[in-house]
């Protein structure tokens, strides 16, 4: 208690915050479609995403059936099969989970948790939502153009990406590049967005220091996106140029199929640069949301501060920070001078120490809690355990000599998914079953939402670990089918049936969710305010969900951090950012009647 | 109760199958059986405190399960804890990354005396060249690759005429002797992968990358692609055989040299380019329709 940041009732700076003039729609189609208010951006950006992403769960079915089943699938050709992979990885890390994490819960969240009525420039965050819209659409059509959707492989790689020998070399390659120049311009819309109203629009009293991690995960993964996501753009540029008018920024000269090509003197490496220039930290925009919002969930359902706040929000900037010196850990079998190897070693495993500290802040805020096994709780629990399983294995993929016999092999491929694929989407899904209630007032069923879970979470589980063996095997990745090899045994391929029989189960439960997400919203349980009994702003509007404007009449004040649970003498275990001080209800008070200002709700 | 003793399944469930499932690596097959010991060394660290953390995890879920007549303890922070743990981590990553760099520091070191071998990668085969008897591989250029020249060698360059030329899908190697492997692509990009050598390295059109072995055992090796280099990139297969020295050289002065193909080329006989296609299978064929 003796800690500034923390006390109770620090000081709260005299400033007026000056309210704001809001966009007022007039029509319906003002109101739901063309519409300004970051809650409604947030939820169009929401079932785009997740559109996007159906697409992308078809698309690991179908390259699970021919991983598990090879020769059995006819529709399944060699062609197919690269564009499924492509097109999936893609989908995942762009177009779904980036778009989720910062369109979707960044519109949601940051107005309502900093006290704002709305993201400072509301016109331009309704445009990035539509030329995010624009870049998924042409996205889609690379899927019905002719020769198909590029097969290049997620990262493009050139020469291959713009080559005959790759599926999609025509039209598909061409409408992806297009249609990441255009995402990317839509998120510049949004991240600016995001990035000022953190900065500019917080209400009276939140502090830097108060806001909740949620907040600052979404703001740093921002600032870094609008960092890296420029080297992808120009990449893409540079590429489209090299294919539509034969100049030669990532082109030597090529003999393809004994024909001499006209490229001369361009550079595959210089791509590869750019592309994990970005590429790297992009892992971490999509996991310092995914940080922040498990913080936040584990402390409001084990009813316990989070432990350690200062040391967390250092800990997303100085992983933020790192993010940018590790780049080329994607790169050391790549061809590049190996001694770049010695540096990019280094700061990899230098970024291993922030993190860990994340993860023992979360473990030890369960520590001495009074924990609810809520389905935001489980999920974030099972986000521990992947998460630390993949952080383990990049452990071993960053140490330079490590990776070179794993690099390529699908130990890879089970790290990156445990890591940022099945690591964040169990975020996702905790922070949906988390703050459905916000949004929609009703409760998400909890039956289809434990199935939901235990088949996500020990799945998901089951895909992953044993991929990594093959890896260590010496399985190569991104192959159409293993052939005949002298050293993988027979019970490799009866493990790979395996993964994909467990693939296709883990796919049908998500479908048990969606469900669950259109049931509840008419038939849910009725959630009433503030469900969770938490501290943070958005659960603490003028009605409930929150309206256009957010906070009614008067804009919140804040008087306190966003972790005040189980505080002694409190009559309650939890403290709203915004109840002022003497109206804190200490036990005595309690006696009476229901305390004013504080949502006096039985416990579950 | 349920949920702590699931946690706990999960972290003995991991290391069982890690501890008694039958996929592990392939038996090495040169020097760099210090970057299995590298694997070794990471592998405990991390494992213990995978496991530490999980069970640590159930122990809460167990112990601190809602009560109703419990409050959570207030504790913003714990400096003197959370130092200690920067520390302990700190420590932990340092024994990861050092025994990594001073390998790594072997692995770009080449030996003085290595020999040298060329691995030629295109859509979707591989071929080889052998410096010859000066022990020189001669210069190259894409533009010099045609039919009667596939390896591009430069027709002017003497140290070219004696380089040994194997155009089809088989290396070989002699063993115990260290080898400086160079890699060059026509095309795309491509990683010439012998899983057993642990060693991996792409091919990069437009430069030369390489890296170094010292096979250590004799046998004969897959040879796959580990870099995505289009349709063909599952079938793009070879073999390397790794044999006694004099067997090597055996076999080496039975192959063509760069002046004897061209002459070979000449006379209307052109045998080294058709060689090829004794490494396509199937599928290959069908793919390059």
């Amino acid at each position: 208690m003796a800690h500034a940041a923390h006390a109770e009732t620090a000081y709260v700076p005299p400033a007026e915050v000056p309210d704001v003039e809001l966009y007022h729609p007039k029509t319906f189609l003002g109101k739901y479609i063309w519409c300004q208010d970051a809650k409604v951006i947030a939820i169009q950006y929401a079932i785009t995403a997740t559109a996007i992403g159906l697409v992308a769960l078809v698309l690991s079915w179908l390259m699970r059936l021919q991983l598990g089943f090879p020769e059995s699938f006819s529709f399944i050709d060699e062609s197919s099969y690269y564009q499924f992979i492509t097109m999936h990885g893609m989908i995942m890390v762009i177009y779904l989970l980036t778009a989720l994490f910062l369109g979707g819960f960044g519109n949601y969240l940051i107005p309502l948790m900093v006290g704002a009525r709305d993201m400072v420039f509301p016109y331009v965050n309704m445009l990035s939502y539509w030329v995010y819209l624009a870049a998924v659409l042409v996205l889609v059509a690379s899927f019905f153009a002719p020769g198909g959707p590029t097969g290049a492989g997620w990262t493009l790689y050139p020469p291959q990406a713009i080559l005959q020998g790759t599926p999609g070399s025509g039209w598909g390659i061409i409408l992806m590049l297009a249609s990441l120049a255009l995402f990317i311009i839509g998120f510049t819309m949004g991240g600016l967005n995001y990035v000022v109203t953190v900065l500019q629009a917080r209400t009276r009293g939140m502090t830097l220091l108060r806001m909740p991690l949620t907040v600052w995960g979404i703001f740093v993964a921002t600032i870094l996106a609008l960092l890296a996501f420029p080297a992808l753009f120009v990449g893409s540029v540079m590429m489209m140029l090299d294919r539509l008018l034969g100049t030669s920024f990532f082109m030597p000269a090529i003999v393809e199929m004994g024909e001499r090509l006209q490229y001369n003197g361009g550079s595959p490496l210089l791509f590869q640069h750019l592309f994990w220039f970005f590429g790297h930290p992009e892992v971490y925009i999509v996991a310092l949301p995914a940080f922040g919002i498990v913080s936040d969930l584990i402390s409001t359902h084990a009813r316990r501060n989070i432990f350690g706040y200062r040391m967390m929000v250092w800990a997303i900037v100085a992983i933020g920070g790192l993010s940018f010196i590790v780049w080329a850990h994607h790169m050391y079998v790549s061809g590049m001078n190996p001694y770049f190897g010695f540096f990019f070693a280094t700061t990899t495993l230098i970024i291993a120490v922030p993190t860990a500290l994340k993860v023992y802040n979360w473990v030890l805020t369960l520590w001495r809690g009074n924990i609810h096994l809520t389905l935001p709780m489980l999920f974030s629990l099972a986000f521990i355990i992947t998460f630390v399983n993949g952080g383990i294995t990049g452990l071993f993929l960053g140490n330079v000599v490590v990776d070179v016999p794993l690099s390529d092999t699908m130990f890879v491929v089970a790290h990156f998914h445990m890591v940022m694929g099945v690591a964040p989407i169990l975020v996702i899904f905790g922070a949906i079953y988390h703050w459905y209630p916000l949004i929609t007032g009703r409760m998400l069923n909890e039956a289809m939402g434990r199935f939901h879970f235990w088949v996500t979470f020990l799945g998901a589980y089951a895909i992953y670990l044993p991929m990594h063996y093959l890896g260590f095997l010496g399985v190569p990745r991104r192959y159409y089918e293993m052939g005949e090899t002298m050293f993988v045994p027979e019970s490799a391929h009866f493990l790979n049936a395996g993964m994909s029989v467990v693939a296709l189960i883990v796919g049908f439960a998500q479908m048990v969710f969606l469900f669950n997400l259109a049931w509840s919203a008419f038939k849910g349980r009725e959630a009433g305010r503030n469900p969770w009994r938490a501290t943070t702003l958005e659960w603490q509007t003028h009605e409930s969900p929150p309206g256009h404007g957010n906070w009614g009449p008067a804009l919140p004040v804040v008087y306190r951090w966003a972790y005040a649970y189980g505080v002694p003498g409190a009559a309650q275990d939890f403290v709203p950012q915004n109840l002022p001080p003497d109206r804190v209800a200490t036990a005595a008070d309690v006696d009476h009647e229901g305390v004013r200002g504080v949502a006096v709700q039985p416990a579950e | 109760m349920v949920v702590a003793l699931i946690l706990v399944l999960v972290a003995v469930g991991s290391v069982a199958f890690h501890l008694l499932s039958p996929w592990w690596w392939t038996p090495i097959a040169s020097n760099w059986s210090y970057i299995d010991h590298t694997i070794i060394i990471t592998f405990w660290i991390t494992g213990v405190v995978f496991v530490a953390i999980i069970l640590f995890m159930a122990y809460c879920v167990f112990r601190y399960r809602y009560r109703k007549d419990r409050r959570a303890e207030y504790e913003p922070e714990n400096k003197k804890m959370e130092w200690w743990l920067t520390g302990l981590t700190s420590v932990g990553v340092a024994a990861m990354l050092a025994p990594g760099l001073f390998v790594w520091n072997q692995f770009v070191s080449v030996p003085e005396d290595a020999a040298k071998i060329e691995v030629v990668g295109e859509q979707w085969q591989w071929s080889f060249r052998y410096p010859g008897k000066d022990g020189v591989l001669g210069t190259t250029d894409p533009r010099n690759i045609t039919p009667e020249n596939p390896f591009g060698l430069n027709p002017n360059d003497p140290k070219g005429q004696d380089d040994v030329l194997v155009q089809g899908p088989e290396a070989r190697l002699p063993l115990d002797k260290p080898v400086k492997v160079l890699l060059r692509a026509k095309d795309v990009l491509h990683d010439f992968y012998v899983p057993q050598f642990r060693a991996k390295m792409d091919l990069v059109p437009g430069m030369i990358t390489y890296f170094w072995i010292t096979p250590t055992r004799t046998g004969t090796f897959d040879v796959l692609c580990a870099e995505l280099c289009g349709l063909g990139h599952h079938v793009m297969r070879g073999k390397v055989v790794v044999e006694p020295e004099s067997e090597f050289q055996a076999w080496l002065q039975e192959q063509p040299t760069f002046a004897q193909s061209l002459a070979r080329a000449g006379t209307g006989t052109p045998d080294i380019n058709l060689a090829s296609s004794e490494g396509g299978s199937e599928p290959l064929e069908r793919l390059l329709k």
